[in-house]
């Protein structure tokens, strides 16, 4: 197969088994790659109700087609699939760098994990050996020093290493995959059910070659969006990168600001994408194939968090800083750093900080309880102290690892009511009281609270649709940019380099076609994107998921934005969120409830899945 | 007979070197026709996140992996200064992959003698040259690169100077 390496391998760890199966060609247009591939995987690899943390619920890691290939951006992700700690329903995320290149070129399109290894081990995956080595030796140590110490034991530099921290160790639930030292596989706790299995790390060499089907057509393309990646669409990433959208959120007043209480931050300034980049960033790299580079690489020059080196987006910077109210980058800085070295996903890390300082000025967590620490919003010293209980579940942190949702359960008081999530998952910086779009996007993702599902956000931000309104035609909005969002995650492409693809499913397919040989038209390639929507739905009804968790945070509906300016007094009553969750699920194909209807999966071409919505479709009949 | 100074080769600058590896994809699908960084002319490197640059045969004047060779194999092209490689005389030995300071010969994975760098003679320039993103890459001789680094060290001894005629 050309792009594929047309191989899966499986590796139980209770065992030390492995076995490899081809990967079947159809399965592999249906669902391309990445998530699609993995959360197809996931349904047929696992049964209904299976515990996250069970040696019996497989944790799945994926390449892409284009994986290996000089595809910009494109030759360099991977994904890991599985069911979710914190959502219970399905789970993923993906991370770039090199690592899935490497696992390509060791000839596999997919590795599915099962059981649990007795004793803390390593997969080494050789090209076609694959061992278990003991990790003991390597349990307490952070991704990064576990990458460097098995490349330095297996003897080989150029050796890849996705790898868990402590966090992962200890079943934290918003625990992440990390490779390379800063890239993470971050949200949904895909670490903690590598940690559950006792798998500390995943280390690939692989030396086969990946072949394309039209080699020359193919670096004609190839140099033609190198081009675009050096135009206008990929700008913001070169320069500022994300973290240009501090002010940009500010100004419109949807950037969540001290736990949900405020909409806009008023030190914003201080943690400014452009104050980041005149005082912080030392230099901007990339990952394997991109003629792009976004990652801005920050070194702390002075103060008590001298020399802290790391990448930071908008997202983590937003969570550590606005969201717990702290307006210092160097202490967020070393925020993400620790949550680096955890390994910790650090959007959801510092929304569990802004919680848990919303709890304690609110009387709900005392000071006692806080061991000590001084809580208030916007004491960096505590953020900091914060994330290190967090990472090793110690004291307060024990109870915050569960994630804000089930904390906010166990702390109980009204906690509940500050605990800002979304199917368990937390949130991400963009205010949806104002920004009414991406609430819906929000609240039907399939992974839970995300602004990556969709990326509905833009149609607010940049003004296309009035944003506090919600009103029909929506639902198609989201739909449509879902349908494209899943395909970028299967092909596994940079939601960075989205902007290059000028036209849409048209170039996407075409990158497709002349990888694999397999020729994709346009709306195949969008169906393929419905689909994969469609398989990650019928996975969450499976597991017992419907409408009444499609929904939004407790202050997203009851607490009006009370800054003064554009937003003022704007949140999301139940009337507008049944109104756009019916507008959107008409669009879909799916009936009142949320579920995938006979007819969808008939015309998605997935009659094979018809069972698991079956039931649930004849007990809404009903009622 | 070309002078040493006036031979060319590929330089990275480490200043603005991302380690994106795309002159790794280019130099083996060029080269061999399939995506392959073992069989690519020219490797990346990262140190860490800050120090990134790729590294490839800099045809140095006489060169160690040359006088290595116990076969004879590797000869020096008068010409262009590459190092030529006879397939039927090297056994894969690897004395050049230990001679040469830079790491940039290394053994080809599938046909077992060593290889590296011919600057893309039959394409006339260096393809990874062409494709750097980030114009990291130079097909230069040492000389401009001297002179390169020459102008970088006076516009640092004249900062102050230079500012003062930029801003009028």
């Amino acid at each position: 197969m050309n792009g594929y390496a047309g191989r899966i391998l499986h590796v139980d760890l209770t065992t030390g088994k492995t076995k490899i199966e081809p990967l079947n060609e159809e399965l592999a247009k249906k669902y391309i790659g990445g998530i699609g591939l993995g959360m197809r995987l996931l349904i047929d690899h696992s049964k209904p109700g299976v515990d996250p943390f069970s040696p019996e619920n497989p944790l799945i890691l994926a390449t892409g087609p284009l994986s290996g290939t000089m595809w910009p951006t494109g030759g360099n992700g991977h994904a890991f699939v599985s069911k979710s700690p914190q959502s219970f329903g399905v789970g993923e995320s993906k991370s770039h760098g090199s690592f899935g290149t490497e696992l390509k070129r060791a000839g596999y399109d997919a590795v599915i994990f099962t059981g649990r290894a007795e004793k803390p081990v390593y997969v080494w995956i050789d090209d076609d050996t694959v061992q278990l080595v003991d990790a003991q030796h390597l349990w307490g140590k952070s991704p990064a020093e576990t990458e460097d110490i098995i490349k330095e034991e297996l003897g080989d530099y150029y050796i890849r290493v996705a790898a868990i921290g402590v966090a992962g160790e200890k079943l934290v639930r918003i625990a992440c995959i990390m490779n390379e030292k800063t890239r993470a596989a971050g949200r949904t706790g895909m670490g903690a059910v590598m940690g559950s299995k006792n798998l500390k790390a995943i280390a690939v060499r692989g030396t086969k070659d990946v072949t394309v089907a039209k080699p020359d057509e193919f670096k004609e393309f190839v140099k033609a969006f190198h081009e675009r990646m050096k135009g206008p669409a990929t700008k913001k990433y070169r320069t500022l990168g994300t973290p240009l959208n501090v002010l940009v959120h500010n100004s419109l007043a949807c950037m969540p600001t001290r736990n949900y209480n405020n909409a806009c931050f008023e030190g914003a300034e201080k943690v400014s994408g452009e104050y980041l980049n005149e005082r912080f960033v030392a230099k901007i790299i990339g990952c394997s194939s991109c003629a792009m580079r976004c990652e801005h690489v920050c070194v702390v020059p002075e103060g008590p968090y001298k020399g802290t080196m790391t990448r930071l987006e908008y997202e983590p910077l937003w969570a550590m800083g606005p969201y717990c109210g702290i307006d210092r980058l160097d202490a967020i800085l070393k925020g993400m750093d620790l949550c680096n070295y955890y390994g910790m996903d650090a959007i959801s890390a510092g929304v569990i900080v802004g919680f848990a300082m919303d709890c304690y000025e609110n009387g709900i967590l005392t000071k006692d309880d806080m061991g000590e620490i001084d809580a208030r919003f916007g004491n960096h010293e505590a953020l900091v102290m914060l994330l290190h209980k967090i990472g090793k579940r110690e004291g307060i942190g024990d109870i915050l690892a569960e994630g804000v949702k089930l904390a906010g359960e166990k702390i109980g008081k009204g906690a509940e009511k500050l605990a800002q999530h979304i199917k368990g998952v937390e949130v991400t910086g963009y205010d949806l009281r104002c920004l009414k779009t991406a609430a819906l996007g929000f609240a039907v993702s399939f992974r839970g609270a995300d602004h990556n599902r969709h990326g509905a956000y833009g149609f607010d931000v940049k003004g296309k649709v009035d944003r506090f309104k919600a009103e029909k035609g929506r639902g198609k909005l989201v739909k449509e940019m879902e349908d494209m969002y899943t395909i970028i995650d299967s092909l596994i492409v940079c939601k960075f380099s989205r902007g290059t693809y000028y036209d849409g499913f048209e170039d996407l397919a075409k990158a497709y076609s002349l990888v694999t040989g397999f020729n994709m038209t346009a709306e195949e390639m969008r169906v393929a994107g419905e689909r994969i929507n469609n398989v990650a739905r019928v996975f969450n009804v499976r597991e017992g998921l419907s409408r009444k968790d499609d929904t939004l945070p407790y202050k997203v509906m009851h607490l009006p934005i009370p800054d003064e300016g554009p937003a003022k007094g704007s949140y999301i009553t139940q009337a507008e969120l049944d109104l756009l969750l019916d507008d959107y699920y008409e669009v879909r194909g799916w009936n009142k409830q949320g579920v995938p209807t006979i007819e969808k999966l008939k015309e998605l071409g997935m009659d094979d899945l018809i069972y698991i919505v079956e039931p649930k479709l004849k007990a809404a009949k009903g009622e | 007979m070309v002078k040493i100074h006036e031979r060319k080769f590929v330089s990275a600058d480490p200043e603005k070197c991302t380690g994106c590896q795309v002159c790794e994809y280019v130099c083996a699908m060029e080269k061999e026709g399939v995506f392959n960084p073992l069989k690519s002319r020219i490797r990346v490197v990262r140190l860490n996140q800050l120090i990134n640059v790729s590294v490839t045969c800099r045809l140095c004047e006489n060169p160690a992996c040359v006088a290595a060779c116990p076969r004879d194999a590797l000869t020096q092209s008068e010409e262009t200064g590459i190092i030529l490689v006879d397939e039927d005389k090297c056994n894969g030995c690897g004395w050049c992959i230990e001679a040469c300071d830079y790491g940039a010969i290394t053994l080809h994975p599938e046909s077992k003698v060593v290889f590296l760098c011919d600057l893309c003679q039959d394409k006339g320039k260096p393809q990874c040259v062409e494709w750097c993103p980030e114009e990291a890459l130079d097909f230069v001789t040492s000389d401009v690169l001297a002179q390169k680094a020459r102008i970088e060290a006076v516009k640092k001894l004249f900062q102050e100077a230079l500012k003062a005629t930029e801003s009028t």
